[in-house]
């Protein structure tokens, strides 16, 4: 792998930028590979990466129907940020939001990690008690956040009108270490690591279906031909229940359609991620000087990737009353992606009744700021076949034993 | 937007109109059921790309709950029916047959 770095930039600059390589290969797969993973999102990526990296299994492939981070990881608001209540959410979103800090690092590669703050306004007395609980059991679990006044709120955003006469601001849960990054630059990454690691990511290749034999996983049927594996790992978010299917299991997950939209760029107005969960919007500014807005999700079964009009108009709607000064602005472009929820809204990262196979979803509206920490603790649990620290409690016997994570009724609405 | 024909009033009513109820015909489970079948009832789901039998609500309209039949992966409308049926009746089958020949959901087709 060619390193990129200021002296790189330079020589290339003086050969015309003839010399740049391409950032990872597109291999035909191979007959056989010791893990598949099913997904290039940024999931997928990061567990091939930690399993190479942490675990020294380098005889991967990544499979994708579509392309590199086409799905949910480049259709996401880009928030990382890790106040959640319960302790084992707390745990994996704040391993992945500390490896978020040096990832550019680590990875050789910007993913412009930018951590701007967060804050969850609280617009209603009971969110003030709920996200003042947050603020408490953060602190228990080393989780940095706090509990800010409205007029702290005011001078971190100047642009925002507190005293709104629906939903005037009481407070806010801050994290200063929260922020964004760029989303695809995650995925690109991670695939530029995966490739020198020597793994193939194989893009434009559909699984069609999971050969087993005896409860053990045998191999994958794909567009580009059959491919066995000892050990597959679906990592596919929103379609994981066709591809569960396949293997011949059911999920807790229901997929449904979330937006985002983007205004037309403005200069820079807004330097933290303000997210509203009674309204149900958030925003930010991206560096291009768009605002970047998401919404609920949409309340039905759908695979879409539109989502509905209205849930645009009650965002904007709630967001414009919050934000005065973005009522005149245009909107951009407007997109959806399929989010797997589950029961409790929180992930599943589990062994699967077929063995060897393992199962990373149920991210639901808030993959994007787990990556790291998600392909962790999923490739600990491929490589290791059983769940480490990280892992354990997010099993899909939970279901079963009524062991929920509940991160819905936890205020976590929107992630 | 979605608009789904609701057949106790006999509006067309708007996606505004109504709150969706997710799957339908579930078979319940009481007291004295296993983990595993209330674990199936509470939270297993069929989640289809494609044909999918579902609860519906006029909310903001008459109020009644009822089903319908839905394509998720392209929002058309098979039709609507009664909610007390536990089971789509034979002319809602007829027309998603049509439309998807040889579809399947659960023991339906």
């Amino acid at each position: 792998m060619q390193r990129y770095s200021v002296f790189a930039v330079a020589r290339e600059a003086l050969r015309f930028h003839k010399g740049w390589e391409r950032a990872w290969a597109s291999p035909e797969p191979k007959k056989k590979y010791d893990v598949i993973i099913i997904g290039a999102g940024g999931h997928g990526l990061a567990t091939a990466y930690y399993l190479g990296m942490n675990h020294g299994i380098r005889n991967v492939a990544v499979i994708e129907k579509g392309w590199l981070g086409g799905g949910n990881t480049g259709r996401n608001t880009t928030i990382i940020r890790s106040n959640y209540l319960q302790d084992p959410s707390a745990a994996i979103y704040e391993k992945a939001r500390s490896l978020y800090e040096t990832m550019s690092q680590d990875l050789n590669y910007n993913v412009m990690f930018s951590p701007r703050g967060v804050m969850m306004l609280a617009q209603t007395e009971h969110e003030v008690r709920g996200y003042k609980r947050t603020a408490h059991a953060n602190s228990l679990q080393g989780v940095s956040t706090e509990f800010i006044t409205p007029e702290r709120v005011k001078e971190l955003c100047p642009i925002m009108e507190i005293r709104g006469p629906r939903y005037p601001v009481l407070g806010a849960l801050w994290q200063a270490r929260g922020g964004t990054a760029r989303h695809d630059a995650v995925a690109w990454g991670y695939a530029r690591a995966c490739s020198a690691m020597g793994m193939d990511i194989i893009q434009k290749c559909e699984v069609t279906g999971i050969r087993t034999e005896g409860g053990q996983v045998k191999g994958v049927s794909t567009s580009k031909g059959e491919i066995d594996c000892d050990k597959l790992a679906i990592v596919v978010a929103g379609h994981s229940g066709q591809v569960a299917e396949m293997a011949g299991f059911r999920l807790p997950i229901e997929s449904l359609a979330l937006q985002a939209l983007v205004s037309e760029p403005i200069k820079p107005c807004m330097d933290v991620v303000v997210m509203a969960n009674t309204v149900h919007g958030y925003m930010s500014q991206s560096d291009k000087g768009e605002m970047v807005i998401g919404g609920g999700t949409d309340g039905f079964n759908n695979y879409t990737q539109r989502g509905s009009f209205h849930h645009i108009e009650e965002t904007v709607r709630a967001l414009v009353e919050t934000f005065p000064i973005i009522s005149r602005l245009k909107m951009l472009r407007q997109w959806g992606g399929i989010v797997d929820m589950t029961g409790d809204r929180s992930p599943i990262l589990s062994k699967t009744p077929v063995h060897n196979i393992f199962i990373n979803c149920g991210w639901g509206t808030g993959g994007f700021k787990a990556i790291p920490g998600s392909g962790w603790a999923m490739a600990e649990l491929v490589a290791k076949g059983e769940p480490g620290p990280l892992a354990a409690e997010f099993g899909l016997n939970r279901f079963r034993e009524g062991r929920f994570i509940d991160e819905s009724v936890a205020a976590g609405v929107a992630h | 937007m979605l608009i789904l024909h609701c057949p106790y009033c006999g509006v067309d009513a708007d996606e505004t109109e109504l709150a969706a109820g997710g799957e339908a015909h579930l078979k319940r489970f009481g007291p004295g059921s296993s983990d595993e079948e209330f674990e199936g009832y509470l939270f297993g789901r069929e989640n289809p790309r494609g044909v999918h039998l579902e609860r519906w609500r006029h909310a903001h309209g008459c109020g009644k709950w009822f089903h319908a039949a839905r394509c998720t992966a392209t929002l058309e409308v098979f039709g609507t029916y009664s909610a007390q049926v536990t089971e789509p009746p034979a002319e809602i089958r007829e027309a998603i047959t049509a439309k998807r020949p040889g579809w399947s959901w659960r023991e339906f087709s």
